[in-house]
């Protein structure tokens, strides 16, 4: 078996980006949560989400390029090309045969399906673009990245909702570790900020309607939460063999260790009301690491700000950390991100990286009013200063699929 | 005239400058369109000049000549 490193990190994200702009928004505090500016919202009940600010394509990518692809493949190329400088990767030093990229995407190209719909109805079923499909397909976000920079190893998108990214990451960890490949371009990208999008996450009740506040609508484990907050941007990771980054002098941020998988196979959108499949996931996660639960130090939670979600989650660290649990220290950075869907995973990932890396632990912002039924430590509103020596990261998806990451200090 | 409106919009469905293109441009092999960018280039030339391109014409469009020619005939 081989050890598995993150050796490069790059993040478009609502509060920066870019790896710095990232991590020091978030030990500030800072909330990308705004009012929606990608289209006009006068018919939708929810009018606040958490775009990516001032991303211009054309600053990674060629005008023709960047025409080619959906805003969600944009951002899964963009933060390749930030995570690959960020790793010093001279790729044609390396085997691009055995370099992959495995990238989660929930959605796809949502943005351009509403377009080319609208376009059928307005003009007619020959005015639908060529580019339609080779746009929308959520594999872009993988075949892009793969096509952009030559990776010519095992490339793929996994799709499983809000856990996308996560899953993405565990796979391509096993990939490394079972030695298929020396390298994977991994995590999450999403751009799903659009009319229909919204109007349906809407009509689900998943989002706030806090429209009134919307740096505080994301509360999550808050008393008052009401629901998550539509985020987009992509987070990219790239995971190697610890030899070959060894071999090339790479700084290691972290080493992944574990990985678990589940499903609740229980329902399209609520959560098991035990907790079992995301229970499952985390001590799967930690088997796969031999790692004990009480040298657990942070667990960035999926933490989305919905009622259920934080409730079971909760109970899910509870089940698995037992009394442990009130030592810990949990944040979900959501409540400063919004939620990226399939791309969560994917910042989700570099934000536990950068606490085991640095011993610095996001908050988790907007905490106000304590929950009974969520009574842990969630690092409210300011961060803390605590060397850890491993740390997790949950997603947790709609279809009832689970995935945990265990990251150990490098 | 024709010249001018067939050449400015190949120019900006491709990208590339409008200055250099003449009669004799390819569109493949002197600009780089794949396939996709020619069937883009087609539905922009109908929406811009009122006509149908059947698929059996536009294969045999390959300079910008071609099309000019094609589209004066078409129009007239």
């Amino acid at each position: 078996m081989k050890r598995v490193v993150i050796t490069g990190i790059g993040a478009i994200t609502p509060i920066g980006i870019g790896k710095e702009n990232y991590w020091n928004s978030l030990l500030k505090g800072n909330s990308g949560i705004g009012y929606i500016t990608r289209f006009d919202t006068k018919d939708h009940d929810v009018k606040i989400g958490a775009e990516v600010k001032d991303f211009n394509p054309t600053d990674f990518l060629d005008k023709k390029e960047a025409k080619r692809m959906d805003r969600f493949a944009q951002f899964a190329v963009a933060a390749t090309k930030l995570a690959i400088e960020d790793g010093n990767i001279n790729l044609d030093d390396l085997n691009k045969d055995r370099i992959g990229a495995i990238i989660g995407s929930g959605i796809g190209g949502i943005e351009t399906l509403e377009a080319e719909v609208n376009r059928y109805t307005d003009k007619g079923a020959k005015r639908v673009s060529p580019l339609f499909i080779p746009m929308m397909i959520s594999n872009m976000a993988a075949g892009q990245v793969s096509m952009t920079f030559g990776l010519t190893g095992a490339s793929m998108t996994l799709t499983t909702a809000c856990a996308s990214a996560t899953h993405a990451i565990g796979e391509s960890f096993r990939m490394i570790k079972h030695g298929y490949l020396d390298m994977v371009v991994t995590g999450g990208a999403e751009a799903s900020i659009t009319p229909v999008s919204v109007a349906g996450f809407t009509s689900m009740k998943a989002l706030s309607t806090r429209n009134d506040d919307p740096s505080k609508a994301c509360r999550p484990f808050d008393k008052e939460r009401d629901g998550f907050i539509m985020g987009e941007g992509a987070g990219i990771l790239i995971l190697e063999e610890f030899e070959h980054a060894v071999k090339r002098g790479a700084t290691i941020y972290a080493e992944v260790v574990g990985y678990g998988s589940t499903s609740d196979a229980f329902h399209i959108t609520q959560p098991d009301p035990d907790a079992k499949g995301a229970s499952r996931a985390i001590s799967l996660a930690l088997e796969d690491g031999k790692v004990d639960y009480k040298e657990v130090g942070y667990i960035n939670a999926h933490g989305t700000s919905t009622y259920f979600n934080d409730k079971l989650e909760t109970l899910a660290i509870k089940n698995v950390f037992k009394e442990y649990a009130y030592e810990l220290n949990i944040s979900s950075t959501k409540s400063m991100t919004g939620h990226l869907l399939g791309a969560a995973g994917g910042i989700e990932a570099i934000a536990t990286a950068l606490a085991l890396n640095t011993g610095n632990i996001p908050p988790t912002v907007n905490y106000e009013i304590p929950d009974e039924e969520c009574d842990l430590n969630y690092t409210p509103n300011i961060m803390v200063k605590k060397d850890i020596k491993y740390a997790m990261s949950n997603s947790l998806g709609f279809g009832g699929h689970n995935a945990s990451i265990l990251l150990k200090k490098y | 005239m024709l010249f001018e409106k067939v050449r400015d919009i190949i120019a900006e469905q491709l990208d590339v400058e409008a200055e250099g293109i003449t009669m004799e441009t390819s569109m493949m092999k002197d600009l780089e369109a794949d396939s996709l960018d020619a069937v883009e280039i087609m539905m922009a030339l109908e929406d811009e000049f009122g006509v149908s391109i059947p698929d059996e014409d536009a294969e045999n469009l390959k300079n910008i000549g071609d099309i000019v020619n094609y589209l004066q005939d078409k129009i007239s």
